[in-house]
């Protein structure tokens, strides 16, 4: 072929030379339009000719002795795909070609970015890969990063899971799926994020504020969640899972298809469909503790080296069941349910969920748009708006029965302008604005006064991050950001409760009805708030590189901590706020240690954490009231300070065997009062061995130990109440852990080829292997019963 | 020609974030305040009312909580005498009073009998006997009828416990009868004279 197109140039030539003076020159240059750099060691031809010139270091090329034509240019560069010009030669010219470099590179721009777009470059940056995320395909986004050192999870019972980053959850920790910040009443200790978990390629964990463009009040820190990458090719691709397990007797499947065009347009559908009876604890069924949810997303857009643009949606909608013996009267009750080894309400199993239970769901809708300019840089813009439906239905009486006691309709809108800028090869900046609107409706039918009240929020912030690599070992990080926040609140408040704080002296001003019962007001409330980073990270050598990272985030208190002011029915207690809060203010300092060698490898990443105004809540009393006794829980500020570390340690015996060691310690304090701080996650050690063999279809298995020590520091918050039938004052032991226990999981997988294109993975996972009875600190429901019993799970997934 | 497709995109892009701003700016009306909501389902105040057999004054046992789980705490009052070695027949009511007019609780918990019963527990020296005189549609007892016997003078407790979803039967005890407290009041220094 090769000859032949050369036969057929050397003629055309030959034509040329007879019928024309050809003695014409095409120089210039090819320049890398994505980093606007000269790009040297291309290979031009002329098409249908044999002459070929290659760029030199400037990216200079030219080509002489050519006759006044229309010629074809084509130009080939390793990294990049070959482009074609078409050239209309009458004189010498000299033209400016510009190649899409980096096809890899390119993959990522609209999804992921630049890395400090996403990631922080003097963090270590915790990532779950595709393979480990498919694995937990019918669990959750908490239950799939729990196997990431200094991540544990905060759960309600086993369905609402809730991701602790280094002691630190809820409004303290940002969760970014698919460039979205999840906006989701995630307040509630016993509100799971609305994620699906198959929408994810890749999910990263940043422990600390450190990704300023998005939020700067992430005090825990932030988790990222991104779809897979975009492929730049004509293809078409897909995938489906199948989980069937044992413990919830139930399962879920997922699909998911992409289609993308070398042009640059691409699509993509997902869906996933779960469903989950009553759960099981070794001896008893836990009631009521079934789950189902159906999600889908699209994702449509187009993406080249200089613009792109993409229009993404996603609908989640779940319904889970909560443990029925966890929902209590008063105090009382909590002695008989404390004291009980046993669940209260065992019946049989069910896929029916009953109360109590929540039904959320959540609508998020994206549009973004990016463009590069020569000399300015990449330009990008975002809007995104989410819709989230929360109702939780309680026990209930009569005509209340089918009524939900908590109805919350949370509406946000976020817009996003960003620049970023090379200034010079070693220096770049991001720049950006961030608008945000927020409402909260709470609908009054509940017949249930509201837990959050009505508000509306606005948000304005503005970043700059910059990124600084002095040398090819060394780089420096620094950003900045500012929020102005300001919610405007309508709250009705009980009038015992608005006097007896002394708010009616305080915020006499505010109050704008008084309905005899109560006192409606309209608080305004600002919040200034400054946010900043700092890092380096410098590679030792070869194998150990250091990173150093300092972190101030600032976070303005959430409704539940301004204004709670009731009974909790889920947690069977009095919560109170307290509208005079101020921001909290974080300064956390991170050190990370990472060493990547051929067999042994590891990372040691110890933290602090400073937090000034930490708001927690703690016991203060016990209220009477016509239902009983109830303790009081109130929202106070101090000074809290956070330290531990996470290790991580893998040794490659030889090309089949590896091991692996996980442990992470967290110690909590309440500077002010010189106590350990509640609910920290107790240290944990996790150890694996691994054996894989590719020659046996990839034949996979490990064994895994989790050991979880029993947290020794813990705030006594235990009280007494009078029981009527034993006519004495018993006590309510809310506060000591559950022991230390240790759990093993076994885990098989092998891969299939069914033809070219597809192929057949298989996977068997085993966890709690022995059926061991045990209770997790961090769960909620641990007064009432064990945890999970042992669990068979059947993984199938075909990929096409 | 992309140029210009993408130039309509964006066009449309900004559009419809000026769409959202105008929108957001219009629905922030600050006359729509929300409206109250007042607990549907808070019981205020529990009555009961013992009647001698044969006549003779009423003893009623009352506890009145206005702010349901609010700062404030129930008033409890006893008006009457308790005779010794006597029988009484008594009803009991629960209202919730932040209604007006106050809604009579009781005819939901006699309506959804099987799901509700009320426990009397005379505790320290109270020479108190009950009995259920009413029962559920599995004849299993509901406690809004009782029938109540005094012993010799004595002084002790009497607690009155509302329990919605218990299991029953049970063995007349709260801890074999589980479910959720509605109401407990603890009437301290009662005596029989």
């Amino acid at each position: 072929m090769n000859k032949l197109l050369f036969t057929a140039g050397l003629c055309l030539c030959t034509l040329c030379a007879i019928a024309q003076d050809c003695q014409l020159v095409l120089s210039g240059s090819v320049i890398d339009s994505h980093e606007n750099t000269a790009l040297s060691g291309a290979t031009l031809s002329i098409v249908g000719t044999a002459q070929i010139a290659y760029t030199d270091l400037d990216g200079r090329f030219s080509f002489a002795d050519l006759c006044p034509a229309i010629y074809t240019l084509e130009i080939q560069h390793p990294e990049c795909k070959t482009e074609r010009f078409e050239i209309n030669l009458r004189k010498d010219t000299d033209r400016t070609l510009f190649m899409e470099h980096h096809l890899e590179a390119l993959n990522e721009v609209l999804i992921t970015g630049r890395s400090f777009k996403t990631q922080s470059e003097t963090q270590l940056n915790n990532t779950l890969e595709l393979a480990e995320i498919e694995k937990y395909s019918s669990g959750s986004l908490g239950d799939v990063l729990n196997t990431l050192s200094g991540v544990s999870s905060l759960n309600t019972g086993n369905t609402v899971v809730k991701p602790v980053i280094n002691g630190l959850h809820s409004s303290r920790v940002s969760i970014i799926n698919n460039g979205v910040r999840l906006q989701d009443q995630e307040w509630g200790a016993e509100h799971a994020p609305n994620i699906d978990i198959n929408s994810a390629g890749q999910i990263t964990v940043l422990k600390g504020a450190s990704t300023l463009q998005y939020s700067g009040n992430a005090v825990g820190g932030v988790i990222i969640a991104e779809p897979r990458r975009v492929l730049l090719t004509d293809t078409l691709y897909g995938k489906t899972i199948l989980t069937g397990a044992t413990n919830g007797r139930g399962g879920s499947i997922t699909s998911e298809l992409f289609k993308g065009y070398e042009s640059g347009w691409y699509g993509a559908i997902q869906g996933t469909a779960k469903r989950f009876g009553d759960f099981e604890a070794p001896d008893y069924v836990l009631s009521n503790t079934g789950i189902e949810e159906g999600d889908f997303s699209l994702r449509l857009g187009k993406n080249t080296i200089n613009s792109g643009f993409e229009a993404y949606m996603s609908y989640f909608q779940t319904t889970i069941g909560i443990l029925r013996a966890s929902h209590l009267g008063g105090a009382s009750d909590q002695v008989a349910a404390i004291g009980s080894d046993r669940p209260l309400i065992i019946e049989d199993f069910t896929y029916d969920i009953l109360v109590p239970r929540q039904e959320v769901k959540h609508l998020t809708g994206r549009l973004s748009y990016f463009k590069q300019f020569e000399n300015l840089g990449k330009l990008s813009l975002q809007y995104d708006v989410q819709w989230n439906q929360r109702f939780e239905f309680d026990v209930r009486r009569g005509d209340n029965r089918n009524r939900a006691a908590v109805d919350l309709e949370l509406t946000t809108h976020n817009f996003v302008a960003s620049l970023e800028s090379k200034l010079t090869d070693d220096f770049g900046i991001n720049t950006g604005l961030n608008w945000i609107y927020q409402e909260n409706v709470a609908d009054p039918s509940t017949g249930v006064r509201r837990l959050i009240p009505d508000y509306e929020q606005y948000t304005l912030g503005a970043f700059a991050i910059a990124d600084w690599k002095v040398s090819d070992r060394l780089l420096f990080e620094a950003g900045i950001r500012f929020d102005y926040t300001l919610m405007d609140v309508f709250k009705f408040y009980r009038n015992s409760f608005w006097e007896g704080r002394g708010y009616d002296e305080e915020f006499a001003d505010i109050v704008i009805e008084e309905t005899g019962t109560q006192v409606l007001v309209n608080p305004e409330l600002e919040f200034n708030n400054w946010a900043a980073t700092a890092g380096l990270n410098y590679k030792i050598d070869d194998s150990y590189r250091l990173y150093f990272n300092y972190a101030l985030a600032t976070r303005a208190p959430n409704a539940s901590e301004l204004f709670s002011e009731g009974l909790h029915h889920s947690a069977s207690r009095i919560e109170l706020g307290d509208l005079r809060f101020n921001s909290e203010v974080a300064n956390r300092i991170s050190v990370s240690l990472e060493k990547q060698g051929e067999r042994f490898s590891f990372t040691a990443a110890p933290f602090v954490n400073w937090i000034e105004d930490f708001i927690l809540i703690e016991p203060t009393g016990v209220q009477q009231t016509i239902r009983g006794n109830f303790q009081v829980w109130e929202y106070r500020q101090t000074a809290a300070l956070l330290t531990g570390v996470d290790l991580d340690a893998n040794y490659q015996f030889n090309q089949n065997w590896s091991t692996r060691a996980q442990f992470s310690l967290v110690k909590g304090y309440d500077q002010t009062r010189d106590l350990p701080l509640i609910n920290m996650p107790p240290a944990s050690l996790n150890n694996a061995i691994r054996f894989n063999k590719p020659e046996w279809f990839n034949f996979q298995t490990g064994i895994e130990s989790q050991y979880v020590f029993r947290q020794n520091e813990f705030p006594d918050n235990n009280f007494t109440v009078f029981v009527p039938e034993t006519d004495q004052n018993e006590l309510v032991d809310v506060s000591t852990p559950p022991d230390a226990y240790q759990l093993w999981n076994w885990d098989a997988s092998a891969t299939f080829k069914i033809n070219e294109k597809s192929d057949l993975q298989l996977g068997l996972q085993i966890t709690n292997l022995f059926n061991t009875s045990y209770r997790n600190y961090l769960n909620r429901l641990r007064y009432y019963a064990d945890d999970l019993g042992r669990n068979v799970r059947l993984n199938l997934k075909i990929n096409y | 020609m992309f140029n210009q497709r993408i130039m309509k995109k964006n066009v449309l892009f900004i559009a419809s974030i000026v769409a959202t701003l105008v929108l957001s700016a219009c629905s922030n009306d600050d006359d729509n305040t929300p409206e109250e909501v007042n607990e549907e389902e808070v019981i205020t105040t529990l009555i009961l009312t013992l009647t001698p057999e044969g006549g003779g004054p009423t003893v009623t046992f009352q506890s009145q909580d206005l702010d349901g789980d609010g700062p404030g705490a129930p008033v409890l009052t006893v008006t009457g005498q308790l005779e010794a070695n006597t029988t009484y027949t008594s009803t009991i009511g629960f209202l919730n009073e932040t209604e007006d007019p106050a809604e009579n609780i009781t005819l939901e918990v006699i309506e959804e009998a099987d799901e509700h019963q009320v426990f009397y527990i005379a505790g320290g020296a109270l020479n108190l006997t009950s009995t259920y005189l009413d029962g559920d549609g599995d004849g299993n007892p509901l406690g809004v009828l009782m029938g109540f016997e005094t012993g010799d003078a004595s002084l002790g407790n009497l607690t009155v416990v509302l329990r919605h979803e218990p299991n029953k039967p049970n063995d007349g005890t709260l801890a074999d009868a589980g479910g959720e407290t509605d109401i407990e009041a603890v009437f301290t220094g009662v005596s029989i004279q």
